[in-house]
């Protein structure tokens, strides 16, 4: 729960932040935390790294773009509220086809099997007609309007986005806790002695999955409410990289580093080309990750983490 | 907690001194979207071109108004090219945006476009048709034509001058290519002609040769709207597997680094014709001139404007054409300078006048060329047909051009 309070910060952002501030950079960034966060939620307790979390996001925009209100005569409108949670249980199960997929593989295989599985998808998605509307995708789709509050103004919408990644990250941490998370850390560190003592290694990896995809998909109908569009673009590699090194950048070790590494990135992404002669602007970039990456092999929470502890040594050791 | 504390406090410096940028209220500033980044980087950077050019030209300066300009780049995709116009908008603060490249990312802007009535868009090289011919945006402007426009003259050329009775299509699987097919079969079918069969492959695809075996053989020619390394890979297999047909162009196919490739296929490309807005090398007189302007503001740059800087040009040259009609008065949501916009008239590169229709969508020139082998052996493009006055509904009733429906894989059909 404690960690959850590390999102508090981004409730001030109302108070002196204008539109663009508000959802370009800090809703999109809280977005971005929240899928990224499946990612880190896989890499930190089940300990492996999955290319799919761009994916599973994907169906559950898909899911939305489908049966909700869009401008290309693709699909069926329904209500919201039959919508939303449609939306999850899809990407929920896409979690757990992954898992599925996935079960047996660990580190570079597992890595491998989730990119073919987004790769995929994004083929299928860009050839796929009847339901995903191939090359060019869904658009005009809108944020729906409930109790008289529009989702798409600015601050409903934010409020929104940020009740969603608190709701998602005290999910993480209090699910850690639960048996079934501590079977998850038990098969991370020794999948042969949980086998041992008589619990079935798959459904609970399958079952870390699902998680996963209930977190991306959370993640994937903000995304889509914030792109007001999908297409095969938004499955494609790069949002799959994106995902990724956003993860990585934060610290794969705690679930708020992908936050902090989602507001690093959205920060650069979108202000390098301010800095720097405009053809060259993705050099800063990477060069700005590479430098992260090389002087905190932890992420930015790890180096964080690092100097909070030498501060309190030294306050310490001032105080003897 | 810390981490976070420290990182708000980075962000909130950040944001005040954004805040805090200093905005000249006679400042007139656009917002330019190009592609900078992947395989279109150079051509994007082409773009830029374009509109600086026409800046330069006006002086740097309209009515007293000095005219900045902020770059975003995007990738090629419809989000990215949102985003990059949200940030000049609500953090910029543009009047006015030039751009995008690609067609995807001209639809995308289009349905932006409706929730910023203030600011005015005008669409740089993306060529959909529906960008403008349904569902249009009154603030969307397109100094330009779309893909259909771009192969006007083709059709006919094909079937009146060489002859072409059946011919079978080769074509990428997006909208780009639908509606340059589009723009092909409107003429040519209407001239008589019929397209047997329409082969569709994804973009990227490296192997042709179920498509190379399948084209019927009672056919005259093949229409193939591929580009870039597509476009070799398959003509290199088709000539390899013994394909004998003549080729037609769409409007990328059969540019300059294709004919200057290796491969025994360039000799079956002599006398091709394709359709395209922009001749590089093209002697009409406005061209020469706009030509040497070109080079001699960038030196750097390509021998010879390209075809985004050439429409690139074209929406920022109109854009202060009409600011100086209005002398660079911008308020009450542009009306005056959009009403300016919509009644421009002037005269093209290519030497034509360029005016909007009621869908603010240009009224244009168009080439069809065909390949000659040059007195060296080299390979080169030369006009053999100016089209002129081309407009979006290729000539035919607005009404019953639309009622044909949206273009796609299906529409229009001749088999």
């Amino acid at each position: 729960m404690k960690s959850a309070l590390f999102i508090l910060p981004f409730a001030l952002v109302p108070f002196f932040a204008n539109d663009f501030w508000l959802v370009q950079i800090f809703g999109r960034a809280l977005i971005l935390g929240v899928i990224a966060l499946s990612l880190t939620f896989l890499a930190a307790y089940l300990g492996v790294v999955s290319f799919a979390q761009a994916t599973m996001a994907g169906v559950s925009g898909y899911t939305v773009a489908y049966f909700g209100p869009n401008s290309v005569d693709v699909g069926r409108e329904l209500p919201f509220y039959v919508v939303l949670p449609l939306a999850i249980i899809m990407a929920t199960l896409s979690g757990v086809i992954i898992g599925l997929i996935a079960r047996r593989s660990q580190g570079i295989y597992a890595i491998m099997i989730t990119l073919a599985v987004g790769v995929a998808f994004f083929y299928f998605t860009r050839q796929n007609y009847t339901y995903f509307n191939g090359w060019t995708g869904f658009s005009g789709i809108r944020a729906p309007e409930i109790a008289g509050t529009n989702l798409r103004d600015p601050l409903p919408f934010y409020l929104l986005i940020i009740s969603v990644a608190m709701l998602c990250l005290m999910l993480v941490n209090g699910f850690i806790k639960s048996p079934l998370g501590l079977t998850i850390q038990a098969v991370r560190d020794a999948p042969k002695r949980v086998l041992a003592i008589g619990i079935p290694t798959t459904p609970v990896i399958v079952s870390a999955y699902a998680i996963a995809g209930f977190i991306a998909g959370s993640g994937g109908i903000l995304n889509v409410w914030y792109q007001e569009r999908i297409s095969s673009f938004s499955v494609g590699l790069g949002p799959i990289v994106d995902i990724l090194v956003i993860a990585v950048i934060g610290g794969l070790k705690h679930p708020i580093g992908a936050f902090i590494g989602a507001l690093a990135f959205v920060l650069l992404d979108t202000f390098a080309v301010d800095f720097i002669d405009r053809e060259r602007f993705n050099t800063l970039i990477g060069l700005v990750l590479l430098a992260i990456i090389m002087g905190a092999p932890d992420g930015l929470h790890g180096l964080a983490k690092s100097w909070l502890a030498r501060f309190k040594k030294r306050v310490a050791e001032n105080q003897v | 907690m810390f981490t976070k504390l420290k990182t708000i406090t980075m962000t909130s410096a950040l944001a005040l001194s954004a805040f805090a940028a200093p905005a000249s209220a006679e400042d007139i500033k656009i917002g330019v979207i190009s592609i900078l980044e992947g395989a279109f980087a150079a051509l994007g950077q082409d773009g830029i071109r374009g509109v600086e050019l026409a800046i330069a030209e006006a002086g740097g300066e309209v009515a007293g108004n000095d005219i900045e300009i902020i770059v975003m780049s995007s990738d090629a995709s419809p989000d990215s090219a949102v985003n990059a116009a949200r940030k000049l908008i609500e953090q910029d603060g543009v009047d006015l945006i030039v751009g995008p490249l690609s067609g995807s990312e001209g639809l995308a802007l289009r349905d932006l476009s409706k929730s910023f009535p203030a600011v005015t868009f005008l669409n740089g090289s993306s060529a959909a048709q529906d960008t403008t011919l349904r569902d249009s945006s009154d603030n969307f402007f397109r100094f330009g034509g779309d893909g259909a426009q771009w192969m006007v003259g083709v059709g006919s050329y094909a079937h009146d001058d060489l002859g072409y009775e059946k011919v079978a299509v080769v074509a990428e699987d997006y909208s780009f290519p639908y509606t340059q097919v589009l723009g092909f079969m409107t003429e040519f079918c209407a001239a008589g002609g019929t397209v047997p069969e329409k082969f569709w492959t994804p973009i990227g695809a490296k192997d042709y040769s179920s498509i190379v075996y399948s084209i019927p053989s009672d056919v005259d020619a093949v229409f193939v709207a591929l580009g870039g390394a597509d476009a070799v890979n398959f003509l290199t297999q088709y000539n390899q597997a013994g394909g004998t047909k003549p080729i037609i162009g769409g409007s990328i196919t059969i540019d300059q680094s294709i004919l200057d490739s290796e491969g025994p296929f360039k000799q079956q490309l002599i006398g091709a014709p394709a359709g395209t807005p922009t001749v590089s090398d093209y002697d009409g007189a406005e061209w020469k001139a706009f030509s040497a302007s070109y080079t001699e503001h960038f030196p750097d740059g390509f021998t010879a404007p390209s075809i985004f800087a050439h429409h690139y040009y074209m929406s920022a040259h109109a854009a202060i054409l009409a600011l100086e009609e209005v002398e660079g008065d911008l308020s009450g949501d542009q009306a005056a300078f959009r009403a300016a916009l919509t009644d421009l008239e002037f005269v093209t590169p290519t030497g034509g006048t360029m005016r909007l229709d009621e869908n603010r969508n240009g009224i244009v020139d168009n080439f069809v060329t065909e390949v000659f082998e040059r007195e060296d052996g080299t390979l080169g493009n030369r006009v053999v047909k100016v089209v002129r006055d081309v407009d979006q509904s290729l000539g035919q009733d607005p009404a019953t051009f639309l009622a044909q429906g949206s273009v796609s894989r299906d529409n229009p059909s001749c088999p």
